[in-house]
C-alpha cells in the first residue's frame, strides 16, 4: 500500500494490469455463463416457457432451503473427485473423458472387497480397505489409459471413453451375474454393505463426509501442482513435450502417475457413492457424475482450487433438475442441455483471454 | 454343433451389414473432416441427435426418406456449429467436440422425449433373398439401400481425395495449413465446409439407427458408435475405402451378442455388447505406436501431433 502513495505517478495501472489475469479468470467465466442461460431463457421462451420460473425453480431447488442444500452437496461431492479426474491430466496437456468409467469400477470394487468382510470384521477395517480398493481400482483404470498413451501413443481421449463402456458391462455383468443378491428384486445390486461400514454424516449437516474429503483433496491437488517438484515438471509437460523431454523430464512416468491419480480420484467417488449413499453397488453408480465432473473442471480452467465452488454450483442444478421437470413439464434432459450450453460457451470464452482491452495492460499504459 | 456355429456366422454376416452402416456413414464424414486437419470428436452427439430428427420427421410427414434428409441437414448445423467455432483462436476443436457430444445428445433427449412412445414410417429394405435359398440368409440379404449409398459414398470419396480439385484442397489443408494460405486457400473456410457435410454424414447414420436398424428412438439407442467410428478412422488410415472394411469389421463385432443370444448363449452378454469397444481399444493399441507417425495421417491433426 505504501508504494501506491509514494509514487502517485504510475498508481494503478500497474496494479491492475497484474490483478488483470485473475480478474479476468473471474469474469470472463461467468460472463459465459450468463449468455449460455441468456441462451437458454430464449429457448425456454420459444417453447412457451417462463424463464423466470425456471431459474427460480432452479435457486429454489438447488440453493432455496436447507434441504435444498443438503440435496446439492451431496451431488458436490462425486463432481468435486470427477473434475479432479479432468483437471490434473488437463495440466499435461491430456483430455481424459472417461471419469465415469473409474467411479464405476471403484464403486464396484469397494462394494466387492466389502461382501467377504461384512459381519466379520469392524467398520474400522473394513472401510479403509474398501476405500483403498476403489482409489486402487481407478487409479490402475485411468493409470492403464495413461500407459497406453505414454507406450503406443493411443489417444487417451478415445480410449478413457471406451473404457468407460468396458466399465459399465463389467458392472452389469457382476451385478445382474454372479455377485446378484436376492434382497432386491427390483434393481439387479450387489448384496448391501450393511449399515456397520456405511459412512456417516458431517455433524449438523445430512451431507456424508465426502463433501469434505473431496475439499481437502481439491486442496492437495492444488499444492502438488504448485508448490511441489512433480507439479512444476506435470505443468512443463502440459506446455511443451518437446522441452520437457529435452530437459530430461520423465514425461511417461509423468504422464501415467497423473493418470493414475486422476483415476483414484473418481474412484473415490465410486466409494463414497457405495458406502455413503446407495449402500450397495448397482447401475445407479452411472449417474452421469463423470461427465458432468469434464464440464466442470472446464468451468474451473482446471484449477483444483476452483473446482469445489464450481462444484456446487452444478450441484445445485442436478439437485433442482426433479423440481424443474415435475413443476414445469419439462423432460428431465432440459439440465442437460443448459449444462451443454454453458459447456460450449466456456469454451468459445477461451477466445476472448487476453483480448479485453480493460485488462491488458497495453491499453493502460 | 456345426448348425450353431452357421447360425451364429450368417447372424454375424447379416449383422455386420446391417449394423455396419452407421458406423460406416460416420467415419465417413470424420474421415472428410480430419482430411482437411481438423477433428470432430462431437459425432456422437451429431448421430444421436440425427436418430432424434430422422424419427421424429419420419413420423410427422409420413415419410421416412424426408427423415433421412431432416437428420442429415440436423448433422450439418451440428457439423457447422463445430466448424465455426474453431476458426475461433484458442479454442480446441477436441474440447468443442466433447461439449458438442454432450450437448447433441442431452438436446436429442429434450426434444425427443414425445417421440419414444409413436411409431414412425421406417425405411424399407431391399429384397436380395431371391438369389439364396437358405431362409436364414434370404433374411440376412434384406439389405438397406443406406448401406448401397455409403458403400458408392466411400468409392466417390476415396477417388476424388486423390484425383479432384476439391479433394487436393482439402488434403492440402490437413497436410500443411501455410501451404494452403500461400495457396491461397481459406483454411478456416475448407474446414467449415469439410466439418459441416462430415455432420451431414454423421446425421444420415443416426437416421439409419433410429429408422432401420435398431429401428425405434429411445435414449439408449447409441452406445458410443459415433465415438468408435472416430477410433475407426484411425484405424482406416484416413482411407475411406479401408473405413469399409473395418466397419464391417465393427458390424460383425457388434452383432457378436444378438447372434449369441439367438442360439441361447446369453452368459456374458454384457461382455459381448461391449465386443465393439474392446476391438476398437485393442485395434487402437495395436496400430498405434509412440516411435512414429501413423502413416497416412494429415499432418495438421491435433490428434496424432
Amino acid at each position: 500500500m505504501s508504494a501506491v502513495t509514494a509514487d502517485p505517478v504510475s498508481p494503478e495501472p500497474s496494479r491492475l494490469a497484474a490483478l488483470g489475469p485473475a480478474v479476468e479468470a473471474v469474469i470472463v467465466p461467468i460472463g459465459a455463463v450468463a449468455a449460455a442461460a441468456a441462451l437458454f431463457s430464449l429457448f425456454l421462451l420459444v417453447l412457451g416457457k417462463s424463464p423466470l420460473t425456471f431459474f427460480e425453480l432452479l435457486w429454489r431447488g438447488g440453493f432455496g432451503t436447507a434441504f435444498s442444500w443438503q440435496n446439492t452437496l451431496i451431488r458436490t461431492a462425486p463432481l468435486i473427485f470427477t473434475a479432479l479426474c479432468v483437471a490434473l491430466p488437463a495440466r499435461l496437456g491430456l483430455m481424459i473423458i472417461g471419469g465415469e468409467g473409474a467411479l464405476v469400477i471403484g464403486g464396484f470394487a469397494a462394494a466387492v472387497v466389502a461382501l467377504p468382510m461384512i459381519g466379520v470384521m469392524p467398520g474400522w477395517v473394513a472401510m479403509p480397505v474398501m476405500f483403498a480398493a476403489a482409489a486402487l481400482a481407478g487409479a490402475l483404470w485411468i493409470g492403464f489409459v495413461g500407459y497406453l498413451r505414454h507406450v503406443r501413443a493411443v489417444n487417451e481421449t478415445i480410449a478413457s471413453l471406451l473404457m468407460f463402456y468396458i466399465a459399465v458391462a463389467v458392472l452389469n455383468f457382476f451385478v445382474e451375474g454372479p455377485l446378484r443378491s436376492p434382497t432386491d428384486p427390483n434393481k439387479p445390486s450387489t448384496a448391501p454393505i450393511g449399515a456397520d461400514f456405511k459412512v456417516g454424516s458431517i455433524p449438523g449437516l445430512d451431507v456424508h463426509w465426502g463433501l469434505v474429503v473431496g475439499v481437502v483433496l481439491a486442496i492437495a491437488a492444488h499444492v502438488l501442482m504448485t508448490r511441489t517438484t512433480f507439479g512444476f515438471a506435470a505443468r512443463v509437460t502440459g506446455g511443451n513435450v518437446r522441452a520437457a523431454r529435452a530437459q530430461g523430464l520423465p514425461v511417461g512416468k509423468l504422464m501415467i502417475a497423473t493418470c493414475a491419480l486422476a483415476g483414484a480420484c473418481a474412484g473415490i467417488a465410486g466409494y463414497f457413492e457405495v458406502a455413503a449413499v446407495s449402500g450397495k453397488a448397482n447401475a445407479s453408480l452411472i449417474a452421469g457424475y463423470g461427465f458432468t465432473g469434464i464440464l466442470v473442471s472446464f468451468l474451473a480452467r482446471h484449477n483444483p482450487i476452483a473446482i469445489p465452488p464450481v462444484a456446487v454450483l452444478f450441484g445445485g442444478l442436478a439437485a433442482a433438475g426433479g423440481l424443474i421437470q415435475r413443476r414445469m413439464g419439462l423432460p428431465d434432459a432440459s439440465v442437460q442441455v443448459l449444462q451443454g450450453l454453458i459447456f460450449l460457451f466456456i469454451l468459445v470464452s477461451e477466445t476472448v483471454y487476453g483480448r479485453l482491452s480493460l485488462f491488458s495492460p497495453e491499453t493502460r499504459r | 454343433m456345426t448348425d450353431v456355429v452357421t447360425t451364429v456366422a450368417v447372424a454375424m454376416f447379416a449383422g455386420a451389414v446391417r449394423v455396419s452402416t452407421p458406423f460406416l456413414f460416420v467415419s465417413l464424414g470424420e474421415c472428410l473432416t480430419e482430411k482437411s486437419g481438423r477433428i470432430n470428436l462431437g459425432l456422437e452427439g451429431t448421430l444421436v441427435f440425427g436418430a432424434m430428427s430422422a424419427y421424429a420427421v419420419s413420423y410427422l410427414s409420413g415419410s421416412p426418406w424426408v427423415g433421412v434428409l431432416a437428420a442429415g441437414l440436423a448433422g450439418s448445423l451440428f457439423g457447422a456449429l463445430h466448424g465455426a467455432i474453431c476458426r475461433l483462436p484458442k479454442v480446441s476443436d477436441i474440447a468443442i467436440g466433447i461439449a458438442l457430444m454432450l450437448f447433441g445428445t442431452g438436446f436429442a433427449f429434450f426434444l425427443g422425449k414425445g417421440f419414444i412412445q409413436p411409431t414412425a414410417p421406417r425405411l424399407q429394405a431391399i429384397d436380395l433373398g431371391f438369389l439364396v435359398s437358405d431362409p436364414q440368409l434370404k433374411v440376412a440379404l434384406q439389405i438397406n439401400p443406406l448401406f448401397f449409398i455409403g458403400l458408392i459414398l466411400a468409392v466417390v470419396l476415396w477417388w476424388g481425395f486423390a484425383n479432384t480439385r476439391i479433394g487436393l484442397v482439402v488434403r492440402m489443408t490437413g497436410d500443411s495449413a501455410a501451404t494452403a494460405r500461400a495457396m491461397g486457400v481459406s483454411v478456416d473456410g475448407v474446414r467449415f465446409w469439410a466439418t459441416t457435410v462430415g455432420g451431414f454424414l454423421a446425421g444420415v447414420g443416426g437416421a439409419f439407427l433410429s429408422l432401420f436398424y435398431p429401428g425405434s428412438w429411445n435414449e439408449g439407442l447409441s452406445s458410443g458408435q459415433g465415438l468408435m467410428a472416430v477410433a475407426l478412422v484411425i484405424f482406416s488410415r484416413w482411407n475411406p475405402l479401408a473405413c469399409v472394411a473395418a466397419a464391417l469389421l465393427f458390424g460383425a463385432a457388434g452383432a457378436l451378442g444378438p447372434a449369441l443370444q439367438s442360439v441361447g448363449i446369453s452368459q456374458g452378454y454384457h461382455f459381448f455388447n461391449a465386443a465393439p469397444h474392446i476391438l476398437t481399444l485393442a485395434i487402437m493399441i495395436a496400430t498405434s505406436s509412440s516411435k512414429r507417425s501413423l502413416k497416412g495421417a494429415p499432418g495438421e491433426l491435433s490428434i496424432t501431433k
